[in-house]
């Protein structure tokens, strides 16, 4: 994870039909715990809202095989169960519960040392992508944490 | 008069958007007349998806009415939203 940059998935474990497992390490060092907070630093759940949302966002770009981008539209029933602090590993769980015509709905859970500390239900408007280089940069992500190639996803998809 | 598909459309426009029930009359267009932002619109989608076991195309919708292949107010005037909705829902049945 490079919290100031966004970057918040590290690497894809597992990946299928309708479900996404993440790993990301959560940085020992960030400008981000110093002002959250002092002396108690943790990962502001808003940055554990955009883990979810990312995690979600790379299934759904692998189902749709990288042809459209999902933006994030909506957050219901989000949950902050526990602390994360610097260092910790997270392990992020998100599964497409609705297909819809242009958009998706997923859920997606957070889980470190074996307990959950946080979930939500998310949806994303999905379409055509507005630039080019925003293509090009998920694309090179996609290579960095290992999504599986999109030719197969592409082939299922009627264009 | 209307069907029970149009009374539980409008119902589910009142529930997820500031309209109330009782402007949600046969003739008025859900975007120019009821004034649904999209976001509304995404979420009045996402529950009549649910509640018919459907799926709205709304993205073939669009692309008719934006090549000009059809008009708007074939989809998205409530009465013939409700109509296309019956259509869809019965498809599945057959």
């Amino acid at each position: 994870m490079r919290l100031e940059y966004f970057q918040m998935v590290d690497r894809i474990v597992a990946i299928d039909a309708e479900r996404i497992v993440v790993e990301s390490r959560v940085p020992e060092a960030s400008p981000v715990f110093e002002g959250h907070f002092p002396g108690h630093p943790i990962m502001p759940g808003v940055l554990l809202t955009e883990t979810m949302a990312q995690s979600c966002g790379w299934l759904l770009l692998h189902l749709e095989g990288m042809r459209r981008m999902p933006f994030l539209s909506a957050v219901r029933e989000a949950k902050f169960r526990g602390f994360v602090g610097p260092g910790a590993l997270l392990t992020i769980t998100a599964t497409r519960t609705h297909d819809g015509s242009g958009y998706a709905v997923a859920t997606a859970r957070i889980d470190a040392a074996g307990k959950r500390v946080a979930d939500a239900e998310l949806t994303f408007r999905i379409m055509p992508f507005p630039a080019e280089d925003l293509r090009a940069a998920m694309e090179d992500t996609a290579r960095r944490i290992g999504l599986p190639d999109w030719g197969q996803a592409a082939a299922d998809v009627p264009a | 008069m209307t069907s029970p598909v149009f009374d539980r459309v409008a119902d589910i426009i009142a529930e997820n958007s500031e309209v109330s029930r009782d402007a949600i009359t046969a003739d008025a267009h859900v975007i120019n007349d009821l004034g649904i932002d999209s976001l509304d619109f995404l979420d009045i989608v996402f529950a009549i998806d649910k509640a018919f076991g459907i799926k709205v195309p709304v993205e073939a919708w669009t692309q008719d009415v934006n090549a000009g292949k059809a008009p708007a107010e074939q989809y998205f005037v409530m009465g013939n939203l409700a109509k296309r909705i019956e259509e869809l829902v019965a498809a599945k049945g057959g």
